[in-house]
């Protein structure tokens, strides 16, 4: 702290200090705190609050459960609700990571200087559309009469054209298409600074080329695998829009599950309970990424 | 180079072909779309070329609405997001290593934080404090974590900062506030702008928190969302195509400015290499 | 007393480290003073304590009879030449030199006006709008000079300037920055790790090792008559024998060494029985010697470094001493003799050895 103020002055350190206290206990901290807080209440009018019906409860987070019958494998609705996220969420990761690592792998090595360049400029081009927009260019692809089917019908592949709507197929294909980048660029940095001579003296060994990748190129991309999957469970898991515009009230995702509580149950309590625990399953797959892959914060915030 | 069979290098290049296909072409038809005649946006049938889908967008009221307000959220999310932003990476440039490595786990978990998680909290929390949602509170909710993004923006300039300048300055007699105003401050300033475009495009695009934090106001992001389930018509494509392509020109004209600010740097040396060899000739 | 710097008793500890021991020197004012030493031995900590970039843990620091302690950079009338130089890229040449002045709320047409006048001064007369990158490396260095003039301060504080140029140029700072000090008067305090440039420009060298003063003099007290086993090996070459004194008389000591029994001068006064060193520098070093009341010692030709006008012959080391012996040679014409292998016999007078006790030497 003295070294601060010899080398800002007092006043400009008092300043510093202040506004990011501001930021980080106003701003992050206390609504975050509040948040759980919250979720330990029971939903009573703002008139009641403090009153003898307004006490803690676990009542919001066993809700989610309550009712699961293991045995025939039934769940309550909201539970499947999120069963069904992070079942969903890890298939887009592991689809995202299938569809970019070729693609990585041409642009950070194979590809020449100039050729790599313009292959990353179409890449950068769909990342600065808005997700809603990305999400909204399926919409019209995936339409009954959209042009999917249309070209399917019209090469023969198709008898009937297909709702790709109301099933969790648009829902996975959007969300891979909105968050794949979040994985491509992870990886071809990742990827980039991988030496060829290694691959080169594998190859002199007689090592086939899936040898080369298993062995070689995906044991050195491993830390930009583990960001590249943060970032798209992450964004997968807590996607609103995408089940939103792709999906159909039988493919619900837990952050509509989420609003439904706040907006139309009215229940900010349950409602804060389920952010929470959403909050905690992306905390969970952080925590884990960062075990198995052996990476650290400062890798993942660039 | 390497000694790949042509068969799989043929597979790397169809597949590759058929990547690109699949990243751009929904944008391109979702752009098409916006001159068919059909009410509903699509390009299977092709009933007709228009452009009277963008006169239907000038036309939106709503529309113009939900714009006005991004772009007044957007502008308010700079003015707190910037400032806040930059006292942050100071102050996390100056302290001492333990302190660092926790200062910036707790910076960067709003990045790690799903919006609508970062909506959530902020709402419940000003809630408590008797404000309601809206526009305001959706600022505060964008900006906890935008302030991240600018955050990491200029923390990456300022480690690359020369402290001497600083010294140097205040050596020559500059108060604390001089120096930073005229050493400091517009050293980082490259960053700072940046950092006001990256919060300003964070903030304009983001749906997540705005979506719990509006209370009924409508940003341009809430409009197109309740547009496409109710009342959806090539309105949208056309304001789609207007966005990309204002943000394909911005980042064309941000590539050439960095392409002339690096080509003048080079420039420069050239000459200070000359002036170099010059004074070499006087001397000797 | 004006402008005079005074270090009292000045200690820096960094955590358990002490960078700077226990160190007392009266700078006087209008003094050309160098700090001279390996690096890592304190002199940029001694230079951040003067300028007020930190305040010593023990001792005081006072300029003009003033102490120091607490007064900002901002607030001395000092001003620091970094090792960097730190000119400010983003600025004009002569908003550079002006700084200072802006600073100090000068207005622009006076500031203008005074970059010009420091311009001639330094030699780069009209050069007040080029950018900082456009300039040579001398010429930034100038600047940076020109930059601390302009502040007037009573005291400039150097910190190895010139270790960023070629040695022709830095040759011809050398002289350039002499010159600037002589005229303008003021306390230059210089630090460097090179004792060529100390001695050239000094009138009193602080030759330092490890945080503390090893000697203070002019250039050529340190260079002829070295106080400490340090010095004499730091500052210019010196040839070592060790020993211990046997007899010591009329202002010499005989020291009894695994290569012979050496006379050489007992500066320190020394007593017999104790743990000595003797220096001899390689240019007092003579083949062959003549005179019957020469020190000789005779070992094998190690190689010979041919220099032109002169040659350094190398005899490998003498028993219990690591380093090898040197000699320094005039050109005669008949080098050609000395061939590897051969043994020699080489020695020196009394006078031109030195008795100092037995210490630390400077490494290689
Ligand atoms: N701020 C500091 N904290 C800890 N150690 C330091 C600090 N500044 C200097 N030192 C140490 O003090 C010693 C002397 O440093 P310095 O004065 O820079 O030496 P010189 O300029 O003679 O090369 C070095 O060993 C250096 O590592
Ligand atoms: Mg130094």
């Amino acid at each position: 702290m003295s070294e601060l103020v010899k080398r800002y002055g007092l006043g400009i350190t008092t300043a510093m200090v202040l506004v990011t206290a501001f930021w980080l206990i106003v701003m992050v901290v206390l609504p975050a705190l509040v948040m759980v807080e919250y979720s330990f209440h029971t939903n009573v009018p703002v008139t009641k609050r403090g009153g003898p019906e307004d006490y803690y409860t676990l009542d919001n987070y066993l809700s989610l459960v309550r009712g699961t019958d293991w045995s025939t494998w039934t769940f309550p609705n909201d539970f499947r609700v999120f069963l069904r996220t992070i079942w969903g969420a890890a298939l887009v990761t592991l689809l995202s990571l299938v569809v970019c690592y070729p693609v990585a792998w041409y642009v950070a090595k194979l590809a020449k200087p100039q050729r790599a360049a313009m292959l990353l400029l179409l890449l950068v081009i769909p990342f600065w559309v808005n997700e809603i927009l990305r999400t909204f260019a399926w919409y019209i692809i995936l339409a009954y009469q959209g042009p999917l089917n249309a070209a399917l019908l019209g090469i023969g592949i198709l008898e009937k054209p297909v709702r790709w709507l109301s099933g969790s197929g648009g829902v996975l294909i959007g969300m891979v298409y909105a968050f794949l980048l979040f994985m491509m660029f992870p990886l071809i940095n990742a990827i980039e600074t991988l030496d060829m001579n290694q691959v080169e003296a594998a190859e002199d060994l007689g090592a086939p080329w899936w040898q080369i990748h298993r062995r070689i190129v995906i044991p050195h991309a491993k830390p930009g695998i583990a960001v590249g999957c943060i970032m798209v469970f992450v964004l997968a898991a807590s996607s609103y829009i995408v089940p939103s515009l792709l999906g159909s009230p039988g493919t619900r995702w837990f952050t509509e599950t989420i609003y439904v509580w706040f907006f139309e149950g009215q229940n900010w309590p349950r409602g804060s309970a389920y952010a929470f625990i959403l909050l905690g399953l992306c905390v969970g797959f952080i925590m884990l990424m960062m075990r198995i892959f052996r990476v650290g914060l400062a890798d993942i915030a660039k | 180079m390497t000694t790949r069979t042509s068969a799989s290098d043929l597979i790397l290049r169809l597949y590759l072909a058929i990547f690109f296909i699949y990243l751009l072409l929904p944008l391109a038809v979702m752009g098409i779309a916006t001159f068919n005649t059909s009410k509903f946006p699509t390009v299977t049938p092709w009933l007709g070329t228009t452009t009277q889908w963008f006169g239907a967008l000038m036309a939106d009221n709503q529309m113009w609405v939900g714009l006005t307000n991004s772009v007044i959220v957007g502008i308010a999310v700079i003015l707190i997001s910037v400032p806040i932003g930059v006292a942050a990476a100071m102050l996390l440039d100056g302290v001492h290593r333990r302190a660092k490595s926790m200062l910036y786990a707790v910076m960067v978990s709003p990045l790690l934080t799903p919006g609508v998680i970062i909506g959530i909290s902020t709402l419940v929390f000003w809630d408590r404090l008797g404000v309601k949602g809206g526009l305001h509170l959706s600022v505060i909710g964008q900006s906890s974590f935008i302030i991240a993004y600018v955050m990491l923006m200029v923390s990456a300039r300022l480690q690359r900062f020369d402290r001497t300048l600083e010294e140097a300055a205040l050596d020559l007699g500059g108060t604390h506030m001089q120096v930073f105003r005229r050493i400091l401050f517009p050293y980082l300033k490259p960053a700072v702008f940046a950092g006001a475009v990256l919060a300003f495009f964070q903030s304009f695009e983001n749906y997540n928190t705005t979506l719990f934090t509006r209370g009924t106001d409508v940003t341009l992001t809430v409009y197109i969302a309740s547009k496409v389930r109710t009342g959806l018509t090539p309105a949208v494509n056309a304001l789609a195509l207007i966005l990309i392509a204002i943000t394909i020109a911005g980042a064309i004209a941000y590539e050439i400015s960095r392409r002339q600010a690096a080509a003048e740097a080079a420039a420069a040396k050239k000459r200070a290499a000359e002036a170099d060899t010059m004074a070499e000739l006087k001397i000797a | 007393m004006s402008r005079d710097v005074e270090l009292d008793h000045v200690t820096m500890r960094f955590g358990d480290f002490t960078a700077v021991n226990d160190v007392s020197l009266h700078i006087k004012a209008g003094e050309f003073f160098s700090f001279l030493g390996p690096s890592g031995c304190g002199k940029t900590t001694i230079l951040r304590m003067i300028s007020g970039f930190m305040d010593p843990t023990g001792g005081a620091i006072r300029i003009g009879g003033q102490d120091m302690r607490g007064i900002g950079p901002n607030k001395r009338p000092t001003a620091l030449i970094f090792q960097n130089l730190a000119l400010f890229p983003m600025m004009s040449v002569a908003d550079n030199i002006a700084f200072g002045l802006e600073m100090r709320g000068v207005d622009k047409a006076a500031r203008r006006k005074r970059a010009e006048e420091l311009l001639d001064l330094i030699a780069l007369p009209g050069s007040g709008d080029k950018r900082i990158d456009e300039l040579s490396g001398g010429q930034k260095q100038r600047v940076a000079i020109a930059r601390a003039l302009a502040v007037e301060p009573q005291v400039m504080l150097l910190d190895e300037p010139l270790s960023a140029l070629d040695l022709k140029l830095r040759q011809h700072m050398r002289a350039e920055l002499r010159a600037i000090q002589r005229r303008t008067g003021l306390t230059f305090i210089y630090i460097t790790h090179d004792q060529g440039e100390a001695l050239t420009m000094s009138d009193r060298v602080a030759v330092m090792s490890r945080g503390r003063i090893e000697q203070v003099g002019p250039s050529a007290s340190i260079y002829d008559a070295p106080e400490t086993p340090f010095v004499a090996t730091f500052v210019g070459e010196n040839n070592v024998f060790r020993g211990k004194v046997t007899a010591a008389a009329d202002g010499l000591a005989r020291v009894e060494t695994p290569a012979g029994v050496l006379l050489g001068r007992n500066a320190r006064g020394m007593s017999v029985g104790s743990d000595a060193l003797i220096f001899v520098r390689p240019e007092r070093m003579r083949l062959d010697p003549a005179d019957a009341g020469d020190n000789r010692v005779t070992r094998p030709v190690a190689h010979l470094d041919f220099e032109g006008s002169f040659a350094n012959l190398v005899l490998s080391a003498p028993e219990g001493s690591p380093r090898p012996i040197l000699v320094q040679l005039a050109n005669d014409g008949r080098l050609g003799s000395l061939q590897p292998g051969a043994e020699r016999t080489v020695g020196f007078a009394p006078a031109d050895g030195l008795v100092l006790p037995a210490g630390e030497l400077a490494k290689d």
